[in-house]
């Protein structure tokens, strides 16, 4: 770990603030510490606005939960939804799900993934990749990729299009929809539905395999820039089922170190206290969790496409798994942890999931209608793990007699990776920023780094994409020295 | 007899009318829309929320509660009349805590249908935000008193059909609100039932079955199927849900 969490004497140094981080979700802050030298003593990635979402569900019957918890997100509002109601399946003391509600989950979920992947890859970061960092400001956007390559604006916005008709399809609207609830789903796939996603999945396959490759040609045009850029040697952890394959939907907890080894495994995720403990720091309102048995300092860990195609033993489609072969060979056999090399494993994520939907929209289990499993007596305590887009997704509750919900724990992917990406920004401006005057390019670096993770870092979005950016430089009495704006 | 002594004009529409009938009841059995939301066909009118004022003849009037009669000339579908519904309607919402995304009447909700029928596109007025509790006391029905409306049809309903009086409205103006009729004040110390009729007639979120939650799809719910002036007109000489 680098030591730019905490400046020896803060009093002496100047201080600079990118506020907000642009094309994330959510509102989150960067802040720099320098000498007269331009030389960087303290960064730090703060998220600066508090939902207190857990308190404000207290209170409330278990059944709304997990409508009410979609709100916390703009951009991947069924992962909540999803994991919450798989905290309420318990709660509710529902028992397995029938085949056909856990694939039509399965399916949603899949879509979700889909459409996150596809807008982050192509509205958000594909900019930076493809005009470079330090590009014009201006043409730094989706906009400026449409111009300049049509037909991968195109697809990018088609993917996303048809990951949303996945969910409009199941959860009754593209956004912030039904679908899902305690003991199963609320309505069937038509036929009709069923076949017009079929008639249009080949094409998706096809799009995220070339999404794939070029990442990939992009990779080969500096891969020891892509490799390092922002490394953070992390610990990894991720779902995976009994075999050890990759499973968004459902599996046991499983950790590995920086070097691939493990740490545990196949570990029942109700009993993530167990395993994981949460901190919190005075300088941010997001938590930092850990792993138990390592502590704070050697613990954190990453979550996220980055450390799910190296934790699993396979990903149990053709098509990705072969993608996710190329991909560890870069390696070398050594895990990755450049944060740029996120985005080869998200789309090879993306991948993943078209096969997966194509594999469920050929199955006749997809347009079943046992939508409900059987219900047993209530339970008290429930918790919900699915792996989000961005990571791993925690949702914890107890419900009272009165089925009411009197306790709420969520961890979502972005906490989980917070040191992660606080160590990653740390690498980058130590290494690109350090001893150098600061310019809107160098400081894009920084946010390159964090849009890399693909992080929601209030999960409850207002604004998304297009964000202004505003650097204040200030000295160290708090004088505000400059002021430089974009967007 | 000429139609003209049994018939109402309602926007230049004649509406006939039976005798004892108020201008609401004739106009719904005609399958002519006037917007309400504290009345229902199966209880005495209230005349509390005023969304169904129409001018009779130069005046205001509530059209649930004044009887219908020959010679009179109504307007409903105004614009004055259509913003002054709005206004109201707005002044529900801020009044109680009523947020449409997550709550679980929505798209069979009243309140909310009436927000569309009146093109409301903003709550307009500050919120009041105001601090309510949630009573999940009894086994099956839960009470969310932050979407309550005081229309009092529970009142009428316990009292009128389930011969039980569980529910009141106590205090006055602002400080009004519904309580219920048991040594704690909560439903579950009350010999309610998911049966009684007044666990069904809430036009809100306020009074819910326990576990139903978002079981009906979207696309399925009530308003989804037709907006609330079509399914009245549809509905015309049939009871009125
Ligand atoms: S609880 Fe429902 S039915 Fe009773 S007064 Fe309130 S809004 Fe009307
Ligand atoms: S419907 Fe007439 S006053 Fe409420």
């Amino acid at each position: 770990m680098l030591n730019l969490e905490t400046a020896q004497s803060p009093q002496k140094l100047r201080r600079v603030a990118i506020e907000p981080v642009s094309r994330v979700e959510g509102h989150g802050k960067v802040t720099i510490l320098l000498d007269a030298e331009n030389r960087i003593h303290q960064v730090r990635l703060h998220i600066v606005e508090f939902r207190g979402f857990e308190v404000f569900i207290q209170g409330r019957p278990y059944w709304e939960v997990p409508i009410a918890v979609q709100r916390l997100c703009g951009i991947c509002p069924v992962s909540h939804l999803i994991a919450a109601t798989k905290a309420m399946d318990v709660i509710a003391g529902f028992g397995p799900l029938t085949p056909t509600a856990e694939k039509l989950r399965r399916l949603l979920h899949y879509g979700q993934i889909v459409q996150s992947h596809a807008l982050h890859f192509f509205h958000l970061s594909s900019p930076d990749l493809l005009f470079g960092f330090e590009s014009e400001v201006a043409k730094r956007n989706i906009i400026g990729v449409a111009a300049a390559f049509p037909d991968l604006a195109k697809q990018g916005v088609l993917t996303r299009k048809f990951g949303q008709e996945i969910i409009a399809h199941i959860a009754g609207k593209r956004i912030h929809g039904t679908g899902v609830i305690p003991g199963g789903v609320n309505k069937p796939l038509s036929v009709a539905d069923r076949d017009s996603m079929r008639a249009g999945i080949d094409q998706i396959v096809d799009w995220s395999k070339a999404a794939v490759g070029l990442v990939i040609q992009l990779h080969e045009t500096n891969p020891d820039f892509y490799r390092t850029f922002g490394e953070s040697r992390a610990n990894m952890m991720g779902l995976v089922d009994r075999r050890g394959a990759l499973d968004f939907y459902h599996g046991g907890l499983r950790a590995r170190d920086a070097d691939g080894g493990p740490i545990f495994d196949q570990i029942d995720y109700a009993t993530y206290r167990n395993v994981l403990q949460e901190d919190v720091k005075n300088w941010s309102y997001m938590k930092f969790p850990h792993i138990k048995t390592l502590g704070a300092d050697k613990g954190w860990y990453r979550v996220g496409p980055l450390a799910r195609v190296q934790v699993c033993d396979v990903m149990p489609t053709p098509l990705a798994e072969a993608e996710r072969r190329t991909f560890l060979n870069a390696g070398g056999g050594k895990p990755l942890h450049g944060a740029l090399m996120y985005h080869w494993a998200r789309m090879i994520e993306m991948l993943h999931s078209a096969e997966l939907a194509r594999e469920l929209l050929d199955d006749p289990d997809i347009v079943g209608t046992d939508l409900m499993a059987d219900k047993g007596p209530r339970r008290e305590e429930g918790v919900g793990v699915i792996e989000a887009p961005r990571g791993t997704l925690f949702h914890h509750y107890r419900a009272d007699d009165n089925d009411l919900v009197s306790y709420c724990n969520l961890i979502v992917s972005t906490t989980n990776n917070n040191q992660a990406m606080n160590e990653s920004i740390r690498a980058v401006a130590s290494r690109y920023l350090s001893g150098r005057e600061l310019t809107e390019g160098l400081l894009n670096h920084i946010e390159v780094a964090i849009r890399a993770y693909d992080p929601c870092l209030s999960c409850a979005t207002h604004a998304l994409g297009q964000m202004p950016l505003e650097v204040d430089l200030i000295d160290a009495d708090g004088t505000l020295v400059s002021r430089a704006r974009k967007g | 007899m000429s139609g003209t002594e049994t018939a109402i004009v309602v926007d230049e529409i004649p509406v006939p009318f039976k005798p004892g009938q108020t201008i609401l009841e004739a106009a719904l059995e005609a399958g002519v829309y006037i917007p309400h939301l504290c009345a229902h066909p199966e209880f005495a009118p209230h005349g509390s929320c005023k969304l169904c004022t129409v001018i009779v003849n130069g005046r205001n009037a509530s059209a649930c509660t004044l009887k219908a009669a020959a010679g009179q000339e109504i307007e409903v579908d105004t614009p004055d009349l259509h913003a002054y519904r709005r206004t109201l309607v707005q002044m529900l919402f801020v009044e109680g805590n009523h947020f449409c995304p997550g709550c679980e009447k929505s798209g069979n909700c009243q309140l909310q249908a009436l927000a569309y029928d009146s093109e409301m596109m903003t709550p307009h007025f500050v919120e009041f935000y105001p601090h309510r509790p949630v009573d999940a006391s009894h086994p099956d029905v839960l009470i969310d008193f932050n979407r309550c409306i005081q229309c009092e049809l529970c009142v009428r309903a316990s009292r009128d059909v389930d011969g039980k009086s569980i529910f009141a409205l106590v205090g006055r103006g602002m400080a009004s609100h519904i309580v219920v009729n048991s040594p704690s004040g909560k439903l579950g110390d009350t010999n309610f039932s998911v049966a009684d009729k007044a666990a069904h007639v809430c036009p809100v979120g306020a009074i819910l079955i326990k576990r139903v939650g978002y079981a009906v799809p979207i696309g399925e719910r009530r308003y989804d199927l037709e907006a609330i002036s079509e399914e009245a007109s549809r509905c015309a000489g049939e009871e009125v849900r």
